[in-house]
């Protein structure tokens, strides 16, 4: 009985992924299932592990469960909490040493990894503000509120260096400086929550995790700059998120947080939130205010900035959710504290959703100057499988895609924009061999295409020239010389498109020209694609040898392009053939027979 | 439909910075935007037709046209184009014997590529009627179409 003194506690992380696979009912059974054991069972938000989730916790050991089921509880309850034998079965194997490692500490995953944005993520129950005001949570409001002057927060935020982390990395004290200069008595702030970037949910997983710290960050940058209205900006498509900041904002309004005299300072602030209607432009902030203000989201031309000529045309600040969420933590630890964290010009962490074809997907935060070397193969333990690894895709549609002899280069805000990508909202996509580059190049340009809000004719026009050209590229079609249109177009669109969205948009096309030219020649000039990713570039063959003439491959092609006899090997008509990969998924994987060759002569050698 | 819409209404001011929020609430209610709902939000913010639709138009969220039962999207995100969410919209397409981005003449599936839904290390991954299922492959898929 020792041992159920100690304050055990269950956390099920409830965060998208883990919810998505099945948390929400291990929650379910552990309510169940624990009542005799005095354990307390906690509902937190993403623990960044998604890779193994649905996660759970058991503190205060702190082992990791990975890949849980409702099935596994009972036994997590028996074993765990009433013997105090650990479920080995369940616990994290290391892929390399064949290892299990019970501690989550231990785990290469998040031992890399300086949490302090994150802190609170997976440890509190998002949903509860005294867990937030328990973990130290509104003592650097009330620090400011009662022995700060305005100026002294803005010269605290000014002097951390803190950069935007929304992608752009513009230093944040000089922005709440404009806005706290500017003249007019009303003014507003806003937390940019549109996080539309395909392949990163940072921002999401601290609005689904830790919602309070970008409320604390948020009265900070209010009550410092002089505005008594906050917006949260956030994105439709993120449900649990929106769910979890209405619960922390009525809660912070019940407890005299947010309203009229905040704390007792004598002070308002009150913060609303505003639901995103899906669209990716509106990640920039001229457009982003429009979309409140009820209009179309199009960006509009800088000067005045927002923090002069905002929302309604009143002074505004704008930020992102890590820069908000950034800010109690400088107040509390204090300027020199964040400032040793980082490279020269970049201070602090950065938070990457790091995906793709790597062992460990999941959410990290790492000092800025880490290598991708060190992301990628220390935290995230290598590529799927046996594959090899190929580029790094960094920063979403705006960012670009790296080669492997640029994973050793530190990465923060300057070096990466130096490379040809940037940091973007933070999405980290890892690819291998059997990633496409041009394939890649083009599917960000369909995406940033369909986005462009079409007010600019670079932007409007242009992208929709370097879709075709890519298509043609991928469909084979393309000619030699197209590769320096692309390249010109490129540059064009770059230089004179009105907004972020625009000047960015090439961004994956010129990193793929720049270290991957060789897939692009190959393409046009081979009608080969290595990665065996487009279509119209590659070809499929039954290997005579293996083929039994069980004929399901004929019998299921819709394009009747197989022929061949009963119980002889059968053959692919070229001319026919739509690649459409039928025949390889009914061909009975103890047979295997059809085979991918890249390049379109690939078929002839048997024929 | 009247009915909801006055409900509707009467939960906001009038004023045009609202126009977003009630084409919001009108389509969780109706499940898209019906014409006459939104002349009838052009009214009740006193701004032209014009606009309403343009601004609906405008934003990917807007829909015009009613769904059918069961709303299958696909992600189209970075993570699962990498991981093969392209075949993975084909197949359910050839199975399902609907287009992506249109509704089957029956109105039992509507078929759609979304843009990221944040569920990127269970890529490739849907949403069948906002219920996520991940890690699929193009053999998999069949597990959760029979479900529906």
């Amino acid at each position: 009985m020792e041992k159920n003194k100690k304050a055990e506690r269950i956390l099920v992380c409830c965060g998208t992924g883990c919810v998505s696979a099945g948390a929400d009912k291990i929650l379910e059974a552990f309510r169940k299932n624990i009542s005799k054991t005095g354990a307390e069972i906690k509902s937190t938000g993403c623990h960044g592990f998604c890779q193994q989730g649905p996660l759970v916790i058991m503190e205060p050991e702190g082992v990791l469960y990975a890949r849980v089921e409702e099935g596994d509880v009972p036994q997590i309850v028996t074993s765990h909490l009433e013997n105090g034998k650990k479920v080995d079965r369940l616990l994290y194997t290391d892929p390399v040493t064949k290892k299990s490692i019970p501690n989550y500490c231990d785990i290469p995953f998040y031992k890399k990894q300086n949490r302090i944005i994150l802190r609170n993520c997976g440890h509190i129950d998002p949903e509860n503000i005294v867990e937030y005001e328990e973990a130290g949570g509104y003592r650097a409001i009330r620090k400011v509120l009662k022995e700060m002057e305005p100026g002294d927060v803005i010269d605290n935020i000014k002097k951390s260096s803190l950069r935007g982390l929304g992608g752009g990395g513009f230093p944040a004290g000089l922005k709440w400086e404009f806005c706290y200069e500017a003249e007019g008595d009303e003014k507003y702030i806003i937390c940019n929550g549109d996080e539309g970037d395909p392949g990163s949910f940072q921002d999401r997983s601290v609005l689904e995790g830790d919602p309070h710290s970008l409320l604390e960050g948020m009265m900070i940058a209010g009550t410092s700059v002089g505005a008594l209205k906050g917006y949260i900006y956030v994105r439709a498509e993120y449900p649990l998120a929106v769910k979890r900041l209405n619960i922390a904002v009525s809660q912070a309004r019940k407890k005299g947080y947010l309203g009229r005299n905040i704390f007792d300072s004598r002070r308002d602030f009150d913060i609303e939130i505003f639901l995103g209607a899906g669209a990716f432009v509106c990640g920039e902030e001229t457009a982003l205010i429009r979309s409140i203000e009820g209009q179309r989201g199009t960006p509009r031309h800088r000067p005045p900035f927002p923090a002069k000529s905002g929302l309604w045309g009143k002074p505004t600040l704008i930020n992102n959710v890590k820069t908000y969420a950034s800010v109690p933590n400088i107040i509390n630890n204090g300027v020199e504290w964040f400032r040793s964290m980082g490279t020269e010009n970049s201070k602090g962490t950065a938070i990457f959703s790091l995906t793709g074809e790597v062992a460990n997907c999941g959410l990290i935060e790492v000092p800025m100057g880490i290598t991708l070397r060190e992301i990628i193969f220390g935290i995230g333990g290598g590529t799927t499988g046996d594959s090899s690894f190929k580029a790094a895709q960094i920063g979403g549609p705006s960012g670009g895609c790296l080669p492997e002899d640029m994973l050793d280069m530190p990465i923060d805000f300057d070096s990466l924009k130096e490379a040809g990508a940037m940091m973007g909202s933070g999405g980290l996509v890892v690819m291998n061999e059997n990633t496409c580059m041009v394939d890649i190049a083009r599917y960000f340009i369909d995406f940033t295409q369909k986005e462009s809000c079409g007010d600019c004719n670079p932007c409007r026009l242009g992208t929709r020239q370097m879709l075709d050209i890519l298509n043609d590229i991928v469909e084979g079609r393309a000619k030699p010389e197209d590769i320096d249109l692309l390249a010109a177009l490129a540059e064009g669109i770059k230089s004179a498109s009105l907004c972020g969205l625009g000047q960015t948009a090439p961004n994956p096309v010129l990193t793929t020209l720049r270290y991957f030219r060789h897939e692009y020649e190959e393409h046009i000039n081979e009608k080969l694609c290595r990665a065996k990713k487009c279509k119209a570039l590659i070809t499929y063959r039954i290997a005579m040898e293996k083929c039994t003439g069980c004929r399901l491959c004929f019998k299921n092609c819709p394009e009747n392009a197989i022929e061949g006899e009963v119980k002889q090997p059968h053959v692919i008509n070229q001319s026919i053939c739509t690649r459409c990969g039928i025949c390889i998924e009914k061909c009975p994987p103890k047979f295997d027979a059809i085979e991918t060759y890249a390049g379109v002569d690939g078929g002839e050698i048997i024929a | 439909m009247e009915k909801d819409l006055g409900k509707i209404f009467s939960s906001f001011r009038g004023v045009r910075g609202e126009l977003i929020p009630v084409l919001q609430r009108i389509q969780e209610k109706v499940g898209y935007l019906p014409e006459d709902a939104m002349l009838q939000v052009a009214d009740f913010l006193n701004v032209p037709e014009s606009t309403v639709f343009g601004v609906a138009s405008f934003y990917a969220q807007f829909r015009f046209t009613p769904t059918g039962r069961n709303r299958i999207s696909v992600c189209e995100g970075t993570a699962c184009h990498v991981k093969g969410a392209t075949d993975i919209i084909k197949e359910i397409s050839r199975v399902k014997g609907v287009e992506a981005g249109e509704t089957s003449d029956c109105m039992e599936y509507t078929l759609e590529g979304v843009a990221c839904i944040g569920c990127c290390a269970l890529a490739p991954c849907i949403t069948v009627n906002d219920e996520v299922y991940g890690r699929l492959d193009k053999k998999s898929v069949h597990n959760v179409l029979k479900k529906i």
